[in-house]
């Protein structure tokens, strides 16, 4: 235990004081009232350690006798889970302040959560991994039933607890069954022995890890969570579900199967491209018939979930940049998409039914606007942002040779189109009828109209994104 | 003698029994908490017997902190039922129904 291993781990403790030090100071003092101000600086110690990690870090190192590690790899997600919170968090502040939800415990456990999530990306060994995940997750079931008084919260939170903790069942005797056979929990360790020659056993072991771990990104099969909490959580919480977890939980497949498995990619990369076929096409087909738009965001993220995983399926530092490159194109035009259905709303209540969209361009030209770039940037129409991302994970199939993977991927971004260009078509074109108000902050409609503009001029160069996803792929493929 | 397999045979049981209670229990909320108890014991049988016939420690650590986290599922788990039967009135598993899925 030197100076430098607390260095390496600085950010993690710094949240975790600081969602210590908040929760006694709101139950002391003003609870809910203070927790506008804590939303904020929750918001802004995000950024800070973003802006620390990302500007401040350098090298790799491995800490704290093998346990914890910090490469490009680690800080690239880590970057992208603190801003994508931060965002979430100050953008529904608004929306939680006037149907008095906001309350001081949801900063704290927004903060509770991304630190289990950087703990999960910088995991070394089965029991950081762990530990990581299940910080995130005890968190994360706990903001899902937030609403008390609603039936449809508190049971988007009770399936959200059943199915995750059987998630985390399946990982955990994975990992059980990973360490007997490889007689070790340290990923360096398990990827020697995996080089002599991977038994049975340790074959099963990483075929429940992966199992649990398809549970957090819900990839197909193991999805059937995914519309029930997105549906039933409060909006803002559905927001955050749909952006930073995801991140983390693709980080930590790709940290699992290169550190741990990466002298075996015949194992499991059949695995992850049959987890990633399933969920293109079941989030494509699925999200056709939804009428409620926070449904659909669930098939739509399974749907991109499958796309990030083709990234991982085939193996290569490519493949890996490729997803890096895909999951912050997809947590960016989330950011935005929420930021509207957030707004969503009739006679003061929150909607969430498409039908309201109905000739929604007429009312609002210039949401309506933003609205269509996003929903383009999310079916993957060039020349928006949204388009690439679906290219640099089609191309990496191609490059490894995969071709099938990348026909079947793009037949299913064609069918996934309809839907997106479906909520297009009924704000333009839509029946006669009055269409939602759409009340928006100041922050909303900047994050709105922000991220629309991003997924237009990123065209450009992606703003620099590809050569540090570049690098940091590099530093996890070996 | 009672050897490794032994142990692994038993853990697998339990925890395809804590699998099935979870999928095949139509009645209480309460015995899928039960079941997923169930699952995480059988995790800690099979990593203390891993543990004990390497002669490494690090598996009965594991399952230390296994225990710890076991214990605070428990009690969320527990509090967001308490939340659902506060405002349904009932916590049969039939009735977590408002959501079609």
């Amino acid at each position: 235990m030197t100076s430098a291993d607390f260095q390496t781990v600085l950010p993690e403790i710094l949240l975790s004081g600081y969602a210590m030090a908040a929760l006694l100071a709101a139950v002391y003092t003003t609870k809910d009232k203070l927790a506008p101000t804590l939303v904020w600086a929750t918001a802004g110690l995000f950024v800070a350690m973003a802006l620390y990690i990302g500007v401040g870090g350098v090298g790799e190192r491995t800490v704290f006798a093998g346990l914890f590690t910090d490469d490009p790899f680690a800080r690239f997600a880590k970057v992208t889970i603190l801003l994508s919170a931060a965002a979430v968090l100050v953008m529904s502040q608004d929306y939680m302040t006037r149907r008095d939800l906001l309350r001081f415990e949801y900063p704290i456990l927004v903060t509770l959560a991304v630190v289990g999530m950087m703990v999960m990306v910088s995991a070394a060994d089965l029991i950081t991994l762990y530990m990581g995940l299940e910080l995130q997750s005890l968190s994360l079931y706990v903001v899902a039933a937030m609403r008390r008084d609603s039936a449809k919260s508190s049971e988007a939170g009770l399936k959200y607890f059943v199915l995750g903790a059987l998630s985390s069942g399946l990982l955990l005797y994975g990992a059980s069954l990973v360490y007997g056979y490889a007689g070790t929990t340290q990923f360096a360790g398990i990827l020697t022995t995996v080089q002599d020659g991977v038994p049975l056993g340790l074959l099963f072991g990483l075929v429940f890890m992966l199992a649990g771990l398809a549970f957090k990104v819900s990839a197909a099969p193991f999805h059937m969570w995914t519309p029930d909490v997105y549906e039933g959580s409060p909006t803002p919480v559905t927001a955050f579900f749909a952006t930073a977890p995801k991140v983390a939980a693709m980080a930590l497949i790709a940290r699992l199967v290169q550190d741990a498995f990466g002298g075996v990619p015949g194992q499991w990369g059949q695995v992850l491209a049959g987890l990633s076929v399933a969920s293109m096409y079941l989030g494509a087909v699925a999200a056709i018939g939804q009428r409620d738009i926070k449904r659909l965001m669930a098939y739509s993220s399974i749907a991109h979930m499958g796309f990030a995983l083709i990234g991982l399926a085939v193996g290569t530092a490519y493949g890996v940049q490729a997803t890096l490159i895909y999951m912050a194109i997809y947590v960016t035009m989330n950011v935005g998409t929420f930021a509207f259905i957030l707004s969503m709303e009739r006679d003061g209540r929150p909607v969430s039914d498409i039908a309201g969209l109905n000739q929604f361009a007429k009312k609002e030209p210039l949401k309506a606007l933003a609205m269509l770039v996003l929903l383009f940037s999310l079916a993957g129409v060039p020349p928006m942002v949204g388009f690439f991302g679906k290219f640099y994970v089609l191309k990496a199939a191609v490059d490894a040779g995969m071709v099938w993977l990348a026909v079947a991927g793009a037949i299913a971004s064609v069918i996934g189109a309809f839907y997106y260009l479906r909520l297009v078509y009924f704000m333009y074109f839509g029946a006669e009828q009055e269409p939602v108000d759409s009340r928006m902050g100041l922050v909303q409609s900047l994050m709105l109209v922000g991220v629309a503009a991003i997924m237009v001029l990123g065209v450009v160069n992606l703003f620099g994104l590809e050569p540090i996803a570049a690098s940091a792929a590099e530093a996890l493929v070996r | 003698m009672i050897g490794l397999e032994h142990y692994l045979t038993v853990a697998a049981a339990l925890f395809v029994i804590g699998i099935f209670g979870i999928f095949l229990n139509r009645k209480n909320v309460i015995v899928i908490l039960m079941s997923i108890e169930l699952m995480l014991l059988a995790v800690n049988i099979n990593l203390v017997a891993f543990s004990s016939f390497s002669g490494d420690l690090v598996g009965q650590v594991f399952t230390m902190f296994v225990l710890t986290v076991a214990a605070a599922e428990a009690a969320i788990g527990l509090a967001i039922l308490v939340v659902f039967f506060r405002n349904r009135g009932t916590i049969e598993v039939e009735d977590v129904n408002v959501m079609k899925g």
